[in-house]
Order: structure tokens, then C-alpha cells, then sequence
């Protein structure tokens, strides 16, 4: 093969390629609606307990000790419950009704306690791991479930698994801090040369894609000098902001087009130890991610999006010996955007008491937190409860209705 | 389909190399791991011993500088404590080198496929300050010598080192009932990290036969167990708590609380039948497929509760089993196998690499591992690296090695090789007609040598 049919040939290929099944949109039929939903995966076991503080109820200083409230504490929220000071930046959202929580919620992991199970759960959104329920995440079941949901309506951002959009229906997957630059004749021959490999020849597909999206075309004219130095550029710019905020802006970006499902992880919340200082500064990260989220998405878009956050647990209800927590049951959600009807905990609070408490340790999780995410998608996307309590959260009962959206 | 030299030093050992023959034989790769260890006096990895040193100054400047908190005195010091900084940072970027440099040179690569493994499976790091830097002292001091003994050994040196009792939380944890916590009450008390993560992580499994209850027990025998950065391991008595623990029914800790009590405990956990299940599986995941062959995964387990879990033996029972040659699956390689079976395939000069400043070793290096998935020494939970394949074929994952591949091989060496001829020495008789068209099609020798290393061919073991 000569260089000239080698040409002929590629673009034969990247034709067919952008005519493949899994590439191509799945249906114009119908819109998949101006509704936007982000979850947001904080890994490690988020203390939910230290996130909205139940100080109002009388077994809880002597769990936690005294909190402190007023404007280097705690800030009171309704009498009962009081915001970590690490997201205080998040109280005019709650002022305006556009910050919510759900308290004393879990997923079914009981028991064996550890992170790498109870976000395999988490994400899967089924009962049990050893059930077999296939390993697909329940975003993934639901974009299948969504009247014109296609291939660009959904995002899995960052540089992690995200199994929670794992499934058939296609996802785009992308960091935003990856950008290629390559010369013309290096993109066709890469594209050649992954054709020995399907997977990683749709990775590839999608990744130049992806990389074009942002406006900066991936194709450098003039060589490897110039190759070098845009690669150079793309990495300064990288450094810039915190890697937090950019998967923030990124998923703003793609939810002001077409996306309509925005998924991406924060770290930082296994707090064994001294976990005032560790939670602040995790706290006030996702309080910069919401914020970034709020002001790129710009008013009419923010006003019909969702964010919840979810946890794989919550973290035993006393201080352990070191002034951290222990893996725990149950814990809460973060809700915010401008489609949520914010400015109140929703909980069945269950008390703190002694026998009160899972296992004489844990918050007791008085509802499955998938039956909230459940009526979240409920309310966006107008999915029957039959459908999710059949396909996306098999055998779940969603229970009452409990008003999260406007 | 049994032992092939170039199966063997692709998917055992850290890829091809031009300067270097592949094994010849099981037994040459296994006695390589009881050999005189080359590698660790070419390129140089201190112990952590020597790194506390650092650890010590550091503090002994620290507090100097609470001490006399006026104007001159205190700006040398603040200046002092920087530069020690600076030097700790560098020397972590060095030792990112040396790393690489020893799966390139390797002769016994098979043995630094394994410290990968066990660096791990025993994931550590330090959550501030100069601990940050201590990851390769501690693998180079806990995992690497201990790689070819009884798994309880190493089990034992690298659970209570300190850096992993550091990681997992273990250093302020002390018995409800102990001295310590009597004496103040309120103000000391257990934490349960290191007795879960042992348990769900580096012996049984987390479908292994313990309950909350046995992750207390444990928590409870491990106390006592603390280090300090001047003295390294230590157990002090006051902190434990007395009496007994039992854990999965077996009693310890009759009378005084010591360190032999918790040897005990994890030589029982080493041995357990759970254990060799759970590490049988794991190491032919690692090393042959997502999905090995169950009978694999059976043969390993039968030889680690045969052997009480000698890791030799049962590397044998691996490098003997026909499964573990079988070449219609594939595993991808992780971002730092990726590199540094690339600097083999190129044998890139150890100078020009261990000139690099903490920028250039930044940009060529530990932003395209980031990119890739993999944070250097950075890990977002104790339980390693993901090893599912998908995990790290995600777009962005393969971009950021296309990109590595065409732009950072040619600033490792003056002079990169014939494409060509690259494809051979890099593939081994794998390379499809795709790729041999590429590399002979690319306009430049780094777009040519980027293309063989991007190649399915390349990125798989």
C-alpha cells in the first residue's frame, strides 16, 4: 500500500466510522426536554452528619461535642439543622430555595462497610452486587429510558470510571484537561493503526471527537515545533484552575448545548482523622463546583437543572479516637440548581440516641436514597414510576413523592 | 500453550527491549527474584530509613521556627524549611526516574513488574509535608526485599511501616480501656482504618468471612502500633488496649499487650483460606487477564494455602500454568507500565532522564501519567489502581498516550530510532500490517515511532 491509496483508504474508514452504529445519533424523534440533571459522586463516604449538623437534636453534642454556630461556625438553617462552614459560600442558594438536603438516607449497602463495594452499589443502583444484576450504572438505564436521549445528551467527566453511566446507551466520556494536537497525516495513520483493536479504535473515534469540540481543532499545521508548544500551552492553561472547577465548566459548557446528564467524581471525603481541617477544605470545593456551575450555566439554563451529590455511606455518628469518623451507614444527599425546590431538609429523621443508631454506631438511613433520585428523574424527565422502579432501580419502592422539584 | 520468551517479557516483564534478551526459561525468571539486585544499585532509590532523616530535620526546623518567632532568625529558617522542600520535590521526580530506569535496564524485569504489584496492593502515601515523598523509600525498604518470601512477612513489613500506619490512619489510635486514654478521658480513643483496610483489603478479601464486630476486635489488638518520624515503627504499651481480642474466633493478647501479638494476628490472616482466594484472584488479574481461567485462579490458590502462601512458589505455579500463556486475551498496559515499556523498547539513555528538573520530569512524565488516569504516587484510595481494562480506555486515556507517544519519546533521547526498524524491536513479531504501514508512512521518525507505540499490538500484554 502506497501513501496515496493508504489516504484513499483512511477516508474511507473515518466515512464509516462516523456511520457506525456506535457512533451514530440514536433519534431525532423527540427532544429529550430543557431539563438538565448532574450527580455528582463524592468518593470515600461524605459525612453527612458534618454536612447538615442535626444540632437541634438533643443526643447529638454528645456524639459530635458543641458546634460551633455564627459566622466563623456552623450556620443555623432552620432551628434544627446547621451547615458545615465549609459550604457556607452556598447559603444565598439556600436563601434563594435553591439548595436542598436529604438526611439519614443510604443506598441498600449494609454492613461490610467499605468504599470500593458501596460505590459499586451506589453506581449500579441495585440492591445487591452479588444479585447479578448487570454491571451497568442507572444513568446509563436511564438514558435508555428517556424519549430522545442521544449520544450527545449525556457526559461522563474526569479521569475516572464513572461506572454509574457504564451501560449500552452511549456516553461521551472526557477529561477536559486532555486536548490533542497532532499533525493531519498523524491523525489518519493513528486511526490505521487502531483498527486492530475495536475498542480502542472507538476510544480514539471519540476522543478526536471530543478534543475538537472545545473550538480548538486537534490538526496542527507546521510540524512538531508547533505541535510541542500548543501541547505545552494546553498544560500551562491546565494549571491554571483547580482541576475541580474545570470539570465544573466543562460540564457547564455541554449542558448549555445539547447534554442533558452531566456526571463527574470529587474526592477527599474518607475523614478518619482530624476531619475538621480535611472536610473544610472538600467542602468548600464542592461549594466552588456548585458555584461554577451556577454562574457558566448562566440563569435560563440553571433554572431547569438538578445537582444532587450521593455518597457511598455516611460515617459512624461519634467522633472515633483520632477526631475523625469511621465508615458508617446512613448519610445525606446535596441537592442545588435552579429546577430544585430548595431551603429544606428532607428527612424522616430518626434520632440519635443510643438505640436509635444503626448498629449502636451509624445514622439510621430511614429511606433508600435512590427513591430520590428516582423522583428527581421522575420530575425531569417524566419517567413513569413504573419504569424506574422496573428498569432503573429494580425493585425499589419509590414511596411517596417527595416534592424535590418545582 | 506453555512459556515463550517474548509473551514472557511483554506481559511478566516490562516489554521488549533492543539491548536486552528475553528469558529463557520459568526458572530463569524466578531465580532473578532472589538474585543480586542490580537495579537497586544503578539506579538509586533510598531506604526509608535514610528518607527519615529528612523527616527529622524538617521537624527539628519546624520547631526551631515556633520557638523564636522573631523577624531574621525566623525568615532563615522559613528559608531552610523551603529549600528542604525544593529538595524532597526533586528527589521525588528523581526517583520517578529511577523507577523507569530499572524497568528499562532490567535484566530480572519480572521482579519490577512485582513490585509494582505488591507497591500496590499495599497502596501508601503521605498525606502531608515531606511525607508526600516517602512512597518510594517505603517500597524500596517494606515491598522490594520481601517480594519472594512467605506473603506473612510482607504482609507484616508493609502493614506496620510507618508510612502505612501513617496512611491508614493507625498513629493516633488507642484503646478505649488503655493507659493513655484512661489517664485523659475523652480525649483518646480507636480507629478502625487499618484494621478494615487489612482485612478487606491486603488479606481476605472483601467477600471473606469477617463481620464488624472482628474489624473492632482487630482495631483494638492493633493498637499500640504508632511511629514517629525519629524513630520509625513503634509500639507503646500505654496506647493498647488490654485484655484480649478475638478475631474470627481466635483469642489474642492473654496478658501484657506487645508487637508479637499483632505479628501473630497477621500471620494467621496471611494463611487463611480467604486470603489465598482472594490473592489467587488478584494476581491473575493482574498478570494474565480481567477474566483468567478459573482453573488459574484454583492452581494459585491450591499452591498459596499448599505453601502457607510462599510468594515464590506460587509465582511458579503462575509462570507454569498454561492459562497463563494463552494469547487470545489481552491486558492492557496501566499508564506507568505503558511508559516505561516504551523507554525499554527505546532504551532511552539514563542521563538524559536523570538530568530532568522537577518541570521537565512534570511535563514529559507525571502530567501524561495524571492524564492517563494514573497520579503518581498520589493514590485517591487505598485500594490501588483500578485493574479493569475499560478503566483506562476510556477517549481520554488514549489520547493522552497518543499524545505522549508522538511528542515525549524524542525528548528522552538525542536520537530516536528508524520507525521501521522500531517496529520490529517494540513488537516482536506482533506488529500488524496496519502498523508497519504507519511507521513507514509517517512524515516524521517521532510521528513514526509514536505510531507503533500507540499500536493495540503495544498498548497490550
Amino acid at each position: 500500500m502506497d501513501r496515496r491509496s493508504f489516504l484513499t483508504k483512511s477516508t474511507a474508514l473515518g466515512c464509516s466510522l462516523a456511520a457506525s452504529p456506535a457512533l451514530a445519533p440514536i433519534s431525532f424523534a423527540s427532544a429529550p426536554g430543557n431539563n438538565r440533571l448532574v450527580v455528582i459522586i463524592l468518593r470515600g463516604g461524605m459525612d453527612g452528619m458534618a454536612a447538615v449538623a442535626p444540632y437541634g437534636d438533643p443526643d447529638f453534642a454528645a456524639l459530635r461535642g458543641q458546634i460551633p454556630l455564627g459566622a466563623k461556625g456552623y450556620s443555623d438553617l432552620d432551628g434544627y439543622y446547621a451547615l458545615h462552614p465549609g459550604l457556607r459560600g452556598l447559603l444565598p442558594l439556600w436563601q434563594d430555595g435553591q439548595l436542598g438536603f436529604v438526611h439519614a438516607v443510604s443506598t441498600p449497602y449494609r454492613n461490610k462497610r467499605s468504599h470500593f463495594d458501596g460505590q459499586d452499589l451506589l453506581e449500579a443502583g441495585v440492591a445487591d452486587l452479588a444479585t447479578g444484576n448487570a454491571r451497568d450504572g442507572w444513568l446509563n438505564r436511564m438514558m435508555g429510558a428517556v424519549p430522545g436521549m442521544n449520544m450527545d445528551s449525556a457526559y461522563a467527566i474526569g479521569g475516572d470510571a464513572l461506572t454509574i453511566l457504564d451501560g449500552s446507551f452511549p456516553v461521551n466520556r472526557w477529561s477536559p484537561d486532555v486536548d490533542l494536537a497532532l499533525t493531519p497525516q498523524a491523525i489518519r495513520l493513528a486511526e490505521l493503526v487502531m483498527q486492530d483493536d475495536p475498542v480502542m479504535a472507538a476510544s480514539l473515534a471519540e476522543a478526536f471527537k471530543l478534543a475538537t469540540a472545545d473550538g480548538d481543532p486537534i490538526a496542527v499545521q507546521g510540524g512538531m515545533d508547533e505541535m510541542m508548544s500548543m501541547v505545552a500551552q494546553d498544560q500551562a492553561a491546565s494549571r491554571k484552575s483547580g482541576y475541580e472547577n474545570r470539570l465544573a465548566k466543562f460540564a457547564a459548557g455541554r449542558l448549555k448545548q445539547d447534554a442533558r446528564i452531566a456526571s463527574f467524581s470529587l474526592n477527599g471525603w474518607d475523614t478518619h482523622a482530624a476531619q475538621d481541617r480535611q472536610l473544610g477544605r472538600s467542602f468548600s470545593t464542592l461549594s466552588d463546583v456548585v458555584l461554577t456551575l451556577k454562574s457558566e450555566l448562566e440563569e435560563a439554563v440553571w433554572n431547569n437543572t438538578a445537582i444532587v451529590a450521593v455518597t457511598e455511606f455516611g460515617r459512624t455518628a461519634r467522633l472515633n479516637g483520632t477526631n475523625g469518623t469511621d465508615h458508617g451507614t446512613g448519610g445525606a444527599m446535596i441537592l442545588a440548581g435552579g429546577a430544585i425546590r430548595g431551603g429544606r431538609v428532607y428527612a424522616d429523621w430518626p434520632g440519635l440516641s443510643d438505640a436509635n443508631l444503626f448498629q449502636g454506631r451509624d445514622l439510621t438511613p430511614t429511606r433508600d436514597l435512590r427513591a430520590y433520585a428516582g423522583w428527581l428523574m421522575h420530575g425531569l424527565f417524566g419517567l413513569q414510576s413504573s419504569t424506574i422502579e422496573r428498569e432503573i432501580f429494580p425493585q425499589l419502592d419509590l414511596g411517596v413523592d417527595p416534592g424535590l422539584l418545582l | 500453550m506453555t512459556f515463550d520468551p517474548i509473551t514472557a517479557e511483554i506481559r511478566f516483564g516490562c516489554g521488549l527491549s533492543p539491548k536486552i534478551d528475553p528469558p529463557s526459561s520459568v526458572d530463569e525468571m524466578l531465580d532473578g527474584l532472589v538474585g543480586a539486585d542490580k537495579m537497586s544499585e544503578w539506579f538509586r532509590i533510598p531506604s526509608f530509613q535514610e528518607f527519615s532523616k529528612r523527616l527529622v530535620r524538617a521537624q527539628a526546623l519546624k520547631k526551631q521556627r515556633r520557638m523564636q518567632s522573631d523577624g531574621a532568625d525566623s525568615e532563615e529558617l522559613r528559608k531552610q524549611i523551603r529549600l528542604l522542600n525544593k529538595a524532597a520535590r526533586q528527589d521525588h521526580f528523581d526517583w520517578l526516574g529511577s523507577h523507569i530506569l530499572r524497568r528499562t535496564y532490567s535484566e530480572t524485569p519480572f521482579r519490577e513488574r512485582l513490585e509494582g504489584f505488591w507497591a500496590d496492593h499495599f497502596t501508601a502515601a503521605g498525606k502531608g509535608g515531606l511525607l508526600r515523598r516517602a512512597v518510594s523509600p517505603f517500597v524500596q525498604s517494606a515491598i522490594r526485599p520481601n517480594m519472594a518470601g512467605a506473603f506473612e512477612d510482607l504482609l507484616i513489613a508493609a502493614v506496620t511501616h510507618p508510612l502505612v500506619v501513617h496512611y491508614l490512619d493507625q498513629v493516633g489510635s488507642t484503646g478505649p480501656n488503655s493507659i493513655r486514654a484512661t489517664n485523659k478521658p475523652g480525649k483518646f480513643g480507636l480507629n478502625e482504618n487499618l484494621a478494615r483496610e487489612i482485612l478487606e483489603l491486603h488479606t481476605l478479601g472483601v467477600a471473606g468471612p469477617y463481620t464488624q464486630t472482628d474489624v473492632r476486635e482487630l482495631a483494638e489488638l492493633l493498637t499500640g502500633l504508632t511511629s514517629q518520624a525519629s524513630k520509625g515503627r513503634q509500639f507503646k504499651t500505654n496506647m493498647a488496649e488490654p485484655g484480649s481480642e478475638t478475631v474470627l474466633g481466635k483469642s489474642y493478647s492473654g496478658s501484657r499487650p506487645d508487637f508479637g501479638d499483632i505479628e501473630e494476628v497477621l500471620r494467621d490472616l496471611a494463611r487463611h483460606p480467604a486470603t489465598a482466594r482472594h490473592m489467587a484472584g488478584k494476581l491473575a488479574v493482574h498478570f494474565v487477564s480481567d477474566t483468567p481461567d478459573p482453573a488459574l485462579v484454583d492452581a494459585l490458590e491450591r499452591t498459596w494455602r499448599d505453601s502457607d502462601g510462599n510468594l515464590s512458589e506460587v509465582y511458579g505455579a503462575l509462570l507454569k500454568h498454561p492459562a497463563a500463556w494463552w494469547t487470545d486475551t489481552h491486558n492492557v498496559k496501566k499508564p506507568f507500565e505503558y511508559i516505561s515499556s516504551a523507554a525499554r523498547a527505546l532504551a532511552i539513555p539514563p542521563k538524559t532522564i536523570q538530568r530532568f528538573q522537577e518541570k521537565e520530569m512534570r511535563q514529559r512524565i507525571s502530567e501524561p501519567l495524571r492524564l492517563m488516569g494514573h497520579i503518581w504516587q498520589k493514590p485517591s484510595g487505598p485500594d490501588g489502581l483500578e485493574e479493569a481494562d475499560g478503566e483506562w480506555l476510556t477517549p481520554q486515556g488514549v489520547a493522552a498516550r497518543l499524545q505522549w507517544a508522538v511528542i515525549v519519546p524524542q525528548l528522552l533521547m538525542p536520537r530516536l530510532p528508524d520507525p521501521r526498524e522500531f517496529v520490529d524491536i517494540a513488537l516482536g513479531g506482533r506488529a500488524s500490517e496496519a502498523v508497519r504501514f504507519a511507521a513507514s508512512a509517517a512524515e516524521s521518525r517521532a510521528e513514526g515511532v509514536g505510531l507503533v507505540l500507540i499500536s493495540p499490538a503495544f498498548q497490550r500484554m
